[in-house]
């Protein structure tokens, strides 16, 4: 038997917020839901999201779980994590948040907490009419895993999203490998090669502390365009690029005009089909938070 | 709360008179048999007692009996032992649904240089015999097949496979681990020339098992060592697990007539009032050539986890052929292999009754059950499919 934590067991045992949100018409509101899962995969999550479209606020969170244990009792801790959040806010909630509020899953199940987290981002996206598939390029790429149907893609994702350094971690985390084991060798190869990235980005970013330093001059007196540009690049240098160079793509600082930052995507990125998801959710709204909220990104 | 134990082709209770036939042998007779002197060779005797008692269930001779570890021993000493016996041929035929103790071995042997043949089951979990005919080949050393499934309980028409091996000259074993003791046996008037079987499966403790080698079969043993088990098994005997799998084998012959009519009609009455009473369910399996004791009941649009810990709050034990059950993150390779929907698959649950099983205890089976689906049901976004996901996934996989 798994050693399911308390938390786990009162969920499963007694779930919050199981069922459907109905769309009503009332007015303010809309109501979206997002589906990761299969039945042939023995894991299903729907998440059901009401959402006030004035303030862009979760008001309501429901689900419908086919899984086990872990599984339902991790889609009634999303369900109440993310009632009250924004919507960007919730696009924050990590399968790591999910987990934590569980007390912690069996290293083995830690793929119901991803679901919870592609749930809740599909549910998103189909708020935003942003096609999810096409957005975050999971299914697209190499096929790795035949098995489960798990794409390079996804793999480097969750690799650097929980920072993973085993195959075996890969595979509790999106059960990518847990077939019939021939993909291993590939998961390892991958690990590697994000491993090796990383280091690479790490050197470039040597000093980026001076980011934190010219942020904090800004409390005091309002950026300089000069400042502003400098911020703006090492926001994009430290935290955005590695994200989009590790799904093969990229994106270069084209020009800043007052509060209009116009960039230039590259390689997947400037391919692919939800070039204006990458833009609003990967670029725009981190620059926003971490220096202006009235910054615009548009790409050239 | 009191345990219902309906998880016994996992293991079984020790019996009480089997815990009492042990005990001497923990604690006053602690001797070595292969030692000279009496205090020592005194055990010897115990041991040809159990020799006996595991000969007569099984219908064969003293002589025929190899007392082993386990089950999965027994499978792995019977496989080396028939390939080491005959090592111009390269050949194995098994089945898809075999324990791991024969599968895996089969997987390793493919990468030393032996073909193994992994025969299909149809939709009832039966093997197609036209097909095991037309595997068997000059080139083949050994058929290893298992009596009856232990997840689904089909009984394999044993007999009539082994009259077939025996016609082209391969080594005919059988994993009986899961048959021995509920259903009646007979080496005598039987095809086998191999034989596993497993203590803990009939009540008698873990860590103690026997492999039936019908005398003139050429063996050559997997434990190398000592002279113990006729230079059959090396590795001092394990003196009170001997004893107990002979206490428990005598126990097994005495209760087997009584207990198959018992346990048939508890598990069908089990069985048959869950697909009364719940929608949605089916059982796996052959319904006919099955084992008295084993159900195994598909319950759809669920998932077998989380029934079983709901069934464990009731103090239920039963097992599931989910992935979430196990180490793996595939479901039953025997459910798989049988072709089952996956709305069936992983919600599959495998109750397996023992003579201690109670009327009672079935009773509180049937009246749990039906609100431990529904629970889960409600969860369920497969259950009534209003917007078409189960029915979008089907068409998927159907063009797979």
């Amino acid at each position: 038997m798994w050693d399911y934590t308390d938390k786990v067991l009162e969920l499963f045992y007694d779930p919050k917020n199981q069922g459907v949100i109905e769309d009503n018409g009332e007015p303010g509101v809309k109501v979206a839901t997002g589906e990761v899962g299969s039945i042939a995969c023995g894991d299903a999550l729907r998440l059901h999201i009401k959402v006030q479209v004035e303030s862009d606020q979760i008001v309501d969170a429901r689900f419908q779980t086919f899984g086990c244990t872990s599984a339902i009792a991790s889609s009634s801790a999303l369900t109440e994590m993310v009632k009250g959040l924004t919507l960007d806010e919730a696009l924050k909630v990590s399968n790591k948040d999910i987990a934590d509020y569980l007390g912690g899953l069996p290293e083995a199940k830690m793929h119901c907490s991803v679901m919870g987290q592609e749930a809740l981002e599909a549910a998103i996206y189909n708020y935003r009419g942003i096609p999810r598939a096409a957005h975050d390029d999971d299914d697209e790429g190499a096929l790795v895993c035949t098995c489960f149907g798990v794409s390079e893609n996804k793999v480097r994702r969750v690799v650097i999203e929980n920072n993973l350094t085993t195959a075996e971690q890969v595979t509790n985390y999106i059960k990518a490998g847990g077939g019939c084991g021939s993909c291993l060798a590939k998961i390892d190869d991958i690990i590697k090669d994000v491993k090796e990235k990383n280091a690479v980005t790490n050197l470039n970013t040597k000093g980026v502390n001076l980011t934190k330093e010219i942020a904090n001059s800004g409390q005091k007196r309002p950026l300089t365009n000069v400042q502003k540009i400098a911020l703006i690049q090492k926001v994009l240098d430290e935290e955005v690029r590695p994200v989009l160079i590790a799904d093969g793509g990229d994106v270069e600082l084209y020009d800043v005009d007052g509060d209009i930052v116009k960039v230039v995507l590259q390689g997947a990125c400037g391919s692919c089909s939800s070039s204006t998801a990458t833009l609003k959710i990967a670029i725009e709204a981190r620059l926003r938070d971490r220096i202006n909220p009235s910054l615009v990104v548009e790409a050239v | 709360m009191s345990v219902i134990y309906l998880d016994n082709n996992a293991t079984t209770k020790v019996d009480p008179a089997v815990v009492e036939a042990i005990m001497p042998y923990l604690t006053e007779f602690y001797g070595n048999p292969s030692s000279m002197h009496t205090f020592g060779g005194q055990l010897g005797k115990a041991v040809r007692t159990a020799r006996e008692q595991v000969a007569a269930l099984l219908g064969a001779d003293e002589s025929e009996i190899v007392f082993t570890s386990c089950g999965t021993e027994g499978d792995n000493a019977a496989i080396r032992a028939a390939l080491l016996a005959q090592p111009e041929k390269r050949h194995i035929i098994t089945t898809q649904v075999e324990h791991p103790a024969v599968l895996n071995v089969c997987k390793q042997l493919e990468t030393q240089g032996y073909t193994v043949t992994y025969l299909s089951v149809n939709r009832h979990g039966q093997l197609d015999l036209d097909e095991l005919e037309a595997s068997l080949t000059g080139n083949t050393a050994l058929v290893t097949i298992m009596y009856a499934n232990n997840e689904t309980g089909t009984i394999f028409p044993i007999e009539e496979i082994g009259k077939r091996v025996k016609e082209r000259g391969a080594i005919f074993h059988v994993d009986a681990v899961q048959a021995v003791g509920k259903i009646p046996l007979n080496m005598k008037t039987s095809t086998i020339d191999m034989l596993t079987m497993s203590g803990h499966k009939i009540h008698a403790p873990k860590g103690i098992g026997a492999l039936y080698v019908r005398r003139g079969v050429r063996f050559r043993p997997l434990l190398i060592g000592g002279h113990q088990e006729r230079g059959r098994r090396a590795g001092t005997e394990n003196v009170p697990g001997i004893v107990g799998l002979g206490k428990a084998a005598e126990l097994e012959r005495l209760h087997i007539e009584t207990a198959i009519k018992r346990e048939t009609r508890l598990r069908d009455r089990l069985e048959q009032s869950l697909l009364a009473k719940i929608p949605d369910c089916e059982v796996n399996g052959d319904i006919t050539q099955r084992l008295p004791n084993t159900t195994n009941i598909g319950f759809k649009y669920i998932e077998g986890e989380a029934i079983l810990l709901l069934l464990n709050k009731y103090g239920i034990c039963a097992s599931s052929g989910s992935a979430c059950t196990s180490g793996s993150l595939e479901p039953s390779h025997v459910l798989r292999a049988m072709g089952l929907p996956y709305t069936t698959l992983h919600g599959s649950i495998r109750f397996s009754l023992c003579r201690y099983t109670t009327e009672a205890q079935i009773d509180r089976v049937i009246e749990v059950m039906p609100e431990i689906v529904e629970r889960l049901r409600a969860l369920s976004p497969f259950k009534n499919d209003e917007a078409g996901w189960l029915q979008a996934q089907e068409q998927t996989l159907a063009h797979r």
